[in-house]
């Protein structure tokens, strides 16, 4: 019961969290809502014995996700423009979450140690795992070695995403204003230059 | 009521996801969508580690009692590798709005694209032009 309780205020915090993120219009205080909310529901995964999930996110959700806005904001304006409420999205928002709570009935209950998703592969990891793969941490054996794939494609995600990030910040998409730059940047070698040969 | 509470965390889970989508589809402010997103993707994992909730179980870290029940740690391993993927996604978003007040001088979606049809009706003026 009193998991069930902190359970329940977290998930609630979360929430208002999230309600003060859409009003608000300073871009700074949204990046801070949003590490708040990130930190929150790191909390919230160790309530629910995901102890893993609970330091990546919070080193990953709420760290590098924040200094990635941050160095954001430090280049475009931040201030977002007011805005009404907007009634298509809304009424769109809305709509999706009515059909997905009336689907809620359907699903096991919170908890239960007989729903379907605990009787299939699961059981073979925790007991298998310390005998062949020998780690006594489940999710690292799962996570390594029973689906060492998914994370070898984990890692060909971010080396993609890097090179898209280089590409885009410094790459050949700016090709249409290189040609002045490199103009500009002869220029200043020549000048250097000229200033070292009038100082010898 | 107790149907509420059996089901607590889905239903708020589905609330934050919707708060999280309306802030993606409705706010022209590009910060804005990607922190949409953040919170978006935070209550999918969620959604995911709440079903791999066993009560009275603990975390998937063998102690060597029989008797200890451990929550289901499949669900865990995919949101693992869900939350590094959605930070790299969240950094060629961030480098796109970068990107996109460079080239436009703001990062609100609606000015962007009048902007872009002013551009594009210039361009269309300007090849006309020399025909005529």
């Amino acid at each position: 019961m009193g998991m069930f309780a902190v359970n329940a205020f977290l998930l609630l915090l979360l929430a208002i969290i999230a309600v003060v993120a859409l009003r608000v219009h300073r871009l700074f205080a949204l990046v801070m809502l949003s590490g708040a909310f990130s930190l929150t529901a790191a909390a919230q995964f160790v309530v629910l014995d995901a102890v893993d999930v609970a330091f990546t996110e919070a080193a990953v959700g709420a760290g590098i996700s924040t200094v990635l806005a941050l160095a954001t904001l430090s280049l475009v304006p931040r201030e977002e423009k007011p805005h009404a409420i907007a009634p298509l999205p809304a009424i769109i928002a809305v709509a999706t979450g009515a059909l997905l709570m009336v689907s809620i009935g359907d699903l096991p209950q919170f908890g239960a140690a007989d729903a379907p998703v605990h009787v299939h592969v699961a059981p073979d990891y925790i007991s298998g795992s310390a005998e062949k793969i020998g780690v006594p941490n489940v999710v690292t054996s799962v996570l390594a070695s029973y689906r060492g794939y998914d994370t070898l494609g984990e890692t060909v995600v971010i080396f993609t995403a890097a090179i898209a990030v280089l590409l885009i910040l410094a790459g050949w998409t700016r090709a249409p204003y290189r040609r002045e730059d490199e103009d500009r940047d002869t220029q200043g070698t020549r000048s250097i230059e000229d200033k070292q040969e009038d100082a010898g | 009521m107790s149907e509420i509470a059996a089901h607590w965390n889905y239903y708020l889970v589905i609330i934050l996801m919707m708060l999280g989508f309306y802030a993606v589809i409705a706010r022209g402010n590009m910060v804005k969508k990607m922190v949409g997103l953040n919170i978006f993707q935070t209550s999918v994992f969620m959604l995911y580690i709440s079903v791999g909730k066993i009560d009275g179980g603990t975390a998937p870290i063998l102690t060597g009692d029989p008797a200890s029940v451990y929550s289901n740690p499949l669900p865990h391993v995919l949101i693992l590798t869900a939350i590094v993927v959605g930070v790299a996604t969240t950094a060629v978003g961030y480098a796109l709005i970068i990107r996109i007040y460079e080239a436009y001088g703001t990062i609100e979606d609606d000015e962007v694209a009048v902007l872009i049809d002013s551009d594009q009706d210039a361009r269309e003026r300007a090849d006309a032009e020399p025909a005529s």
